[in-house]
């Protein structure tokens, strides 16, 4: 599947006009944290005066309504079987957002059909012009669903944990992103790390893979593909506490590490 | 209700529990008959349809390995020309109760049609894949089966396998004809065989895994 982004770069001019930054959240392995980080960083990006629109593309088996503790009566399901206006299921979210959800009703479509892209690529297209930043939380694995998201951002942020099989699962991701969409840098946030440094670590574990199997590779082999850390997110027990309770945690523990550390992330994505 | 006194299920008792109750146990026991094949008592077609969607999220969502079995009766239609449609159904309950004795508790098989089963197995690491194949495929030649009093015969079964991809939500159809695929290629190679779906090659290769668990050299680089 190729990019429509990656594949034409100079034959297709960009629109002129103001629009969102798309960045997509993707992990390869599920239960890393994925939707945690894609809320809680909309939370912080918020805070910090942007408006911010996450859009729950893991089709299927959505969850970011679990977590925000939302109970949506309009999902994309209604906007893409033509029920619903685009503009009911645009919704606030507790922590300044606004969020597009997919809703459990989304089954039918966690496989890419042409409509499936047709209505997704619509509906980011509609959305754009009036958000900042545009946060794509994909589903788990490097399913074509996925593969097609996330080809529809920006820019790609990788969720990986220090644990050897979303490592794994992550370089995978990386691998797959860089030889199919020509990536050439991706953002990676280390969550549930143990101690200070560990993200440094594992972005210089995978950058040395990347240089050595993946780049070489790629179209160009001259222009490495780069790994930028954004952050690392410390195990803290609050995560799971906000978690339980359904809230986010940058709104019910501000001043927490973990919080802290998603707040650092925001900084270095507006920098 | 004639269905259900046809089955051999036995019927709710209609004073004991009330008429919401009596009702509920009429639906139970139709739900119950729509969902299993009538000769085997093995779920049916449309029982493992349900059972495969429900995998094929679980394995999207959990990652977990999960393989998918087609077993076929090898030259079943020669029992049926020699022997007889009663003795060609005897075969189908003997081989239903041979695999059935295969199963764990959470795998779901079902008679798929004609003298096809299938067999989903949650769970399954691919290592293990052709070892249960292998012993579905025993147990079944282990026995043979009596069609009338002192007329034994011997069965066997050709099996094909294929392993949903981890990750990836694959599609009930595209996995069943994965497996179907292999069912031929037994049947090919001689049948009273078991073929698996090779694994694809990892994404990632394990000179890359080494390297990747590798303390960096440059972890300071950035």
């Amino acid at each position: 599947m190729s990019s429509p982004r990656a594949s034409s770069p100079a034959s297709t001019p960009p629109k002129v006009r103001p629009r969102a930054r798309i960045m997509a959240v993707t992990s390869g392995k599920g239960g890393v944290g994925k939707t945690f980080v894609s809320a809680n960083l909309a939370s912080a990006l918020a805070r910090r005066g942007e408006r911010v629109l996450v859009l729950d593309a893991d089709l299927g088996l959505a969850n970011l309504d679990v977590v925000l503790n939302l109970f949506p009566k309009i999902t994309l399901h209604d906007v893409f079987t033509g029920k619903s206006d685009l503009e009911d299921a645009i919704l606030p979210a507790p922590g300044g957002f606004s969020v597009l959800l997919a809703g459990s009703g989304l089954v039918e479509y966690s496989r890419l059909t042409p409509e499936v892209r047709d209505k997704l690529l619509e509906v980011i297209e509609k959305v754009a012009p009036r958000f900042d930043r545009i946060i794509l939380d994909t589903g788990a694995g490097i399913s074509d669903v996925v593969l097609y998201t996330v080809s529809l951002a920006d820019e790609v942020l990788v969720v990986a944990t220090p644990e050897p099989t979303s490592l794994t699962d992550a370089y995978a991701t990386i691998k797959v992103l860089a030889t199919q969409q020509q990536r050439r840098s991706i953002k990676l946030v280390v969550n549930q790390t143990s101690r200070p440094g560990e993200g440094r670590t594992i972005r210089g574990q995978l950058q040395q893979v990347v240089d050595r199997y993946v780049t070489p590779t790629m179209k160009d082999p001259t222009v490495p593909l780069r790994i930028e850390l954004l952050g690392e997110i410390p195990t803290d027990p609050a995560v799971r506490e906000a978690v339980h309770k359904r809230q986010l945690l940058i709104e019910m523990l501000p001043g927490c590490v973990a919080s802290k550390a998603v707040g650092g992330v925001a900084d270095k994505l507006i920098a | 209700m004639q269905l259900l006194q046809q089955s051999g299920l036995p019927l709710p008792e209609a004073a004991s529990h009330g008429e919401t109750a009596w009702l509920q146990a009429v639906i139970d026991g139709l739900c119950n008959l729509s969902s299993r094949d009538a000769l085997t008592g093995l779920a049916n077609r449309r029982q493992f349809e349900l059972a495969l969607a429900r995998e094929i999220d679980r394995v999207a969502r959990a990652g977990e390995p999960a393989l998918v079995l087609m077993i076929d009766i090898d030259h079943f239609k020669k029992v049926n020309d020699t022997h007889g449609h009663p003795a060609g159904d005897e075969v189908l309950q003997s081989v239903a109760r041979a695999l059935h004795d295969c199963i764990r508790p959470m795998d779901t098989l079902a008679r798929f049609g004609g003298e096809e089963f299938a067999m989903i197995l949650p769970n399954c690491p691919p290592a293990f894949g052709q070892t249960v194949a292998e012993r579905v495929r025993l147990k079944v030649q282990s026995r043979s089966v009596a069609i009338a009093p002192g007329v034994d015969v011997g069965v066997t079964v050709s099996i094909g396998g294929a392993f949903a991809p981890q990750w990836v939500r694959s599609s009930a159809p595209l996995w069943i004809e994965r497996a179907d695929q292999q069912l031929y290629r037994a049947k090919a190679e001689g049948r009273n065989r078991a073929c698996l779906e090779q694994p694809p090659v990892s994404l990632v290769s394990a000179e890359e895994k080494v390297l990747l668990f590798s303390v960096s050299q440059f972890q300071d680089s950035e």
